[in-house]
């Protein structure tokens, strides 16, 4: 059975996890609330898409 | 080894056998399977273009959403066509017949200058508990009174009952 010959050092373990953070997500402001919102999302608090797509204003 | 092309029924999507599982290329696949059985999905694609047809915007997941939108295409096509075989054809998609009569009439007539493209789709954040990517799909032009009209007449009903059997009490 295949079995690690050596323990992994702490830096050959980090170095190994050096690409493993997670990015902040992107963000923009609403063009008619103002609120930030995802890119290419309904806007969560107005409802809106490109200022005219409503689906029911939540108001958050 | 020649795979056949399935029939491109709605919600259609064809088998992988094990063979192409473990070393072909994707070639002739399309079409997600959503962790359903064929049954399943072609059931719960009917139930969604009812819903969409019905109320012309729904909010669910963004696969299910993107997957949604050629069925609906095609029924919006064969409402346009408008003759008995094409009203038969969606019939045996949607079951309803309500339905089927608000997509030779209203629909049709509003979609007889578009080539195409009746539907959008929104993505709509992420939802909680799974984060799945969530997404409104829309008809183009849609009427926003017509979404969740019955629930809101029952409940303004309701109310008006709720009104009348509240006076009297407090009159007593
Ligand atoms: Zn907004």
């Amino acid at each position: 059975m295949a079995v690690p010959k050596r323990k992994i050092s702490t830096s050959k373990r980090n170095m190994r996890r050096s690409h493993d953070s997670l990015k902040a997500a992107g963000y923009v402001e609403c063009p008619s609330c103002g609120e930030y919102k995802l890119p290419h999302h309904v806007c969560e608090s107005c409802g809106t898409y490109r200022d005219r797509e409503v689906a029911e204003a939540s108001g958050i | 080894m020649a795979a056949a092309v399935g029939k491109r029924t709605p919600g259609f999507v064809r088998e992988v056998t094990t063979a192409e599982r473990s070393n072909a290329m994707r070639h002739g696949l399309s079409g997600r399977k959503l962790n359903r059985t064929s049954s399943h999905r072609k059931a719960m694609f009917a139930n969604m273009a009812v819903a969409l047809i019905t109320h012309e915007q729904i909010h669910t997941t963004l696969p299910k959403a993107k997957e949604l939108r050629p069925i609906v295409e095609k029924l919006i096509t064969l409402g346009k066509r408008g003759n008995l075989h094409a009203r038969r054809q969606a019939l045996s998609t949607l079951r309803d017949t309500k339905v089927v009569d608000k997509l030779f009439s209203a629909i049709a007539e509003r979609y007889a200058e578009r080539s195409g493209g009746y539907t959008r789709v929104l993505r709509a954040g992420f939802r909680y508990g799974d984060s799945a990517p969530m997404a409104y799909i829309e008809l183009v032009d849609r009427d926003p009174e017509v979404k969740g009209a019955e629930d809101k007449a029952r409940a303004a009903e309701q109310a008006a009952l709720d009104g009348e059997l509240a006076a009297p009490a407090e009159e007593s």
